[in-house]
C-alpha cells in the first residue's frame, strides 16, 4: 500500500533532503546481515585488548601446561614420541574459537540496554537479519582468533602444512558457528552482563573439560566415557585432532593412544558425521535464536 | 497513502496500554497526533512516557489497546512503521568505537538507503546539528551533548515522516538544550515531519503545539500549552510591600485572597490578575513598592491538574526508587 508518496512529501524540502528508505525483502534483509556483521568485525578489530587477552589463555594451556603434561608423560613411561603439546594443540584451537565465540555472544546481552542493537530492533530489518549477521559475525571473529592460535603450530611441534591449515580453518568456522549461535540464545534471555558470564563459565567448564581437548578419550571409565560422549564440543574438538595428527609421523600404536577418535558403542563414528553433527546443531541453535528475538517483540 | 494519508493523524492511539505484570506502566490512553505537529509528552519520571513510545515503535508490544504511526498499525504492519519513524532513545546508542559519519552510514545503510544520495543527505544532517567539521572523529571523544546531537542528526538520516525523541534534552547544558530546540524548530519548517517528544521540563513543553500531560500512566489533559494555562484560570500575582506580613492579613480579610511568601515577595493567584491590580492599590492599607503579575505556568498547570508539582512527583518516584533498591 505504501509507495513512493510516502517519502515524496509536498513542502519545501532541501533539494538532497529527500531519501527513500527501501521496502523490507529479502535483499534488505541479506543487507542487514552484511550490516551487522561488518560492526561485528570493526568492534574486533577495535578492541585489540579483547583479541590479546583472549590469546593469554590458550598459550599459557600450550605452553605451560602442555610442556609440563609432556615432561610427566615421557617419564612416565609411555617412550613415546607425541608431544603433549602436540596432543593439546587442537584442543587449546577448540577452546580458543570457543570463548571467543562466546564473547561475541556476549555483546547482545550489554547492546540491548546501550547500544546498536536497539537501533536495529527498530530499523526495518528482520529479526532474523540480526540473529544471522550477529551469528556469522561471531563466528568469523573467532575463526580468525583461531587463526591466530594455528599460527603457533610451530610451538606445539606441528607442521605448517598449507592442506592442514586451509582444513583448520573451515572446520573452526564450523565450530565456532555453533558456539556463537548457542552463546546467542544464552543472551537472548539474559539481561545482565554479570549473569550471562556466570552462566558462560558454568556451561563452558564442563564441556571444555570433557570433550577431549586436554586428554584423550581413550580407556576412559564408562561414567566419563558417557559424559563426553553427550557433549557437543566433543564432535568439534575430534575433527580438529584427527586433521593435524593426519599430518603427523606417529606410530600406529601411540595413535591409538593419543588420536583414539570418537566412538559410540564400538564404532568408530566418521569425522564427516562428526562434522554435520556440529553443524546441524549450529542450525538448530540459530533457530532457536531467531525465535527468541522474534518473541522478545 | 496519497493526500488522505497526509490528513490522517501521524500518530492515533485508542485505549493503548501496557501492564509489566502487576505494574500498568501505561493504562489505557487515548490521542491523536496531527501531521506537522511538534507533540509532547510532559510527565514525571516513570509516568509511562518510554513505555508509551516503545509501543509507538514496535519496540514493545501493548498489553491492551492499539496505535498507528504514519498510518500503519503497530501491531500488524510494524515493517511499515518502522519504515516512516525515526526513534531518538533516551540513553545514548552510538557506537563510541565508531565514527560520526561510520554511525551515520551503519544507519544509512539498515534503513537501504540509496549510496549516492546517502552522503549528500549525511552532510546534511551533519551541517544540521553543526557536527559537519568533527565527521570523521571517533564518537569515544565527544562530548554528550554532541553524541546527542548526533543521535537526533541519526534519528533524522532516513527523512522519517514521524520523529520520536525520548528526552532529547536532559542532562544538557541550556546551550545545548537550546541548540536542540533550535534544531526541531527548524525540522518544522524545513521537513514536512511531525515530532513526538518526551520531556519533564515545564519550560520546554511550552515549545510544543499540543501537549499531553501523562501522570502514572494516564494523560490527565491534552492541549497546547497556552489552552491549558487559560484552563488554569489563575494569575500569579507578586507583591513587594512594605510590611510583608500586613499584607497578608489584609489581603485575607479585605479580599478573602489566601496570600503566602514565595520567592521573597507576598504572592497569591487571582482570576484575572491585571484587573486585580487597581483593586488591590484601592483597597490594601500596606504600602506596595511594586506588582508582579504572570500569567499561569505549566508548572501551574502540572500543579491543577495532577495536585503536586512535578518536582514533587519526580521526589516521590525517586524515593519509591530508593525503596525498591533497598529491598
Ligand atoms: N521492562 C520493564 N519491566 C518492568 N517494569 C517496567 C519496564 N519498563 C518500564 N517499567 C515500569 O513502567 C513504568 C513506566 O516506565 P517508563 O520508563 O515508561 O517511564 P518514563 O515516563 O519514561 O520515566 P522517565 O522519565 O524516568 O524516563 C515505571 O513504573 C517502570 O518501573
Ligand atoms: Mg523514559
Amino acid at each position: 500500500m505504501t509507495t513512493q508518496a510516502d517519502n515524496t512529501r509536498s513542502g519545501n524540502l532541501a533539494p538532497v533532503a529527500r531519501v527513500r528508505v527501501a521496502k523490507r525483502s529479502l535483499r534488505h534483509d541479506l543487507r542487514g546481515v552484511k550490516i551487522v556483521l561488518h560492526r561485528e568485525l570493526l568492534r574486533f578489530v577495535y578492541d585489540r585488548t579483547r583479541m590479546i587477552s583472549q590469546l593469554v589463555q590458550p598459550v599459557l594451556w600450550l605452553v605451560v601446561m602442555g610442556t609440563g603434561l609432556s615432561a610427566l608423560v615421557i617419564s612416565g613411561g609411555g617412550g613415546g614420541q607425541v608431544d603433549m603439546r602436540t596432543f593439546m594443540f587442537p584442543g587449546v584451537i577448540a577452546m580458543s574459537v570457543m570463548f571467543t565465540g562466546m564473547f561475541s555472544a556476549a555483546s547482545i546481552v550489554w547492546d540491548r540496554e546501550f547500544g546498536f542493537l536497539r537501533e536495529m530492533l527498530v530499523a526495518p530489518i528482520g529479526r532474523s537479519a540480526i540473529v544471522v549477521g550477529k551469528v556469522l559475525g561471531g563466528a568469523l571473529v573467532a575463526t580468525s582468533q583461531g587463526i591466530v592460535i594455528v599460527a603457533l603450530a610451530g610451538l606445539a611441534n606441528v607442521p605448517y602444512n598449507p592442506l592442514m591449515i586451509i582444513e583448520l580453518v573451515l572446520l573452526m568456522f564450523v565450530g565456532a558457528f555453533t558456539v556463537t549461535a548457542f552463546g546467542v540464545v544464552l543472551a537472548a534471555r539474559i539481561k545482565q552482563m554479570q549473569s550471562f558470564f556466570g552462566i558462560m563459565q558454568m556451561a563452558m567448564m564442563p564441556m571444555m573439560f570433557l570433550s577431549g581437548a586436554l586428554f584423550p578419550l581413550s580407556a576412559l571409565p564408562t561414567w566419563l566415557s558417557f559424559l563426553t560422549r553427550i557433549n557437543p564440543l566433543t564432535y568439534a574438538v575430534d575433527p580438529l585432532r584427527q586433521v593435524v595428527f593426519r599430518h603427523l609421523d606417529v606410530p600406529p600404536a601411540l595413535l591409538a593412544r593419543f588420536n583414539p577418535g570418537v566412538t559410540w558403542f564400538g564404532w568408530q563414528v566418521p569425522i564427516g558425521m562428526e562434522i554435520v553433527l556440529v553443524a546441524v546443531l549450529g542450525a538448530g541453535l540459530l533457530a532457536v535464536g531467531i525465535w527468541e528475538f522474534r518473541r522478545t517483540d | 497513502m496519497t493526500s488522505d494519508g497526509a490528513r490522517a493523524p501521524a500518530v492515533a492511539a485508542t485505549g493503548l496500554a501496557k501492564c509489566y505484570g502487576a505494574i500498568e506502566a501505561v493504562k489505557g490512553i487515548d490521542f491523536e497526533v496531527r501531521p506537522g505537529e511538534v507533540f509532547g509528552f510532559l510527565g514525571p519520571n516513570g509516568a509511562g512516557k518510554t513505555t508509551t513510545i516503545s509501543m509507538l515503535c514496535t519496540l514493545v508490544k501493548p498489553t491492551g489497546g492499539g496505535a498507528t504511526v504514519a498510518g500503519h498499525d503497530v501491531l500488524t504492519d510494524s515493517d511499515e512503521v518502522r519504515r516512516n519513524i525515526g526513534l531518538v532513545f533516551q540513553d545514548p546508542t552510538v557506537d563510541a568505537y565508531l565514527t560520526a559519519e561510520q554511525n551515520l552510514r551503519f544507519h544509512g545503510e539498515l534503513y537501504g538507503l540509496d549510496k549516492a544520495v546517502m552522503k549528500d543527505r549525511i552532510t546534511q544532517v551533519l551541517e544540521m546539528v553543526d557536527l559537519a567539521d568533527r565527521r570523521g572523529g571517533k564518537v569515544e571523544t565527544f562530548s554528550g551533548g554532541m553524541k546527542r546531537r548526533l543521535e537526533i542528526a541519526r534519528g533524522l538520516l532516513h527523512s522519517p515522516r514521524v520523529l520520536f525523541l525520548d528526552e532529547p534534552t536532559v542532562g544538557l547544558d541550556p546551550q545545548t538544550r537550546a541548540a536542540i530546540w533550535g534544531y526541531i524548530n527548524q525540522l518544522r519548517e524545513t521537513e514536512d515531519i511531525t515530532i513526538f517528544l518526551t520531556t519533564h521540563y515545564m519550560e520546554e513543553a511550552e515549545n510544543c503545539d499540543r501537549i499531553a500531560i501523562i501522570d502514572h500512566g494516564e494523560i490527565v489533559v491534552l492541549d497546547t500549552p497556552e489552552a491549558l494555562k487559560a484552563s488554569v484560570g489563575k494569575d500569579r500575582v507578586q507583591i513587594a510591600t512594605g510590611d510583608d506580613e500586613a499584607a497578608i492579613v489584609a489581603l485575607q480579610s479585605t479580599f478573602g485572597i489566601e496570600a503566602g511568601m514565595h520567592e521573597g515577595a507576598v504572592t497569591f493567584a487571582v482570576p484575572s490578575g491585571e484587573e486585580f491590580v487597581p483593586k488591590l492599590f484601592a483597597g490594601l492599607r500596606v504600602p506596595i513598592r511594586s506588582v508582579h503579575v504572570a500569567r499561569p505556568s505549566l508548572d501551574d498547570v502540572f500543579l491543577s491538574y495532577t495536585g503536586s508539582t512535578i518536582r514533587d512527583a519526580e521526589a516521590g518516584a525517586m524515593d519509591w526508587a530508593r525503596q525498591m533498591m533497598r529491598r
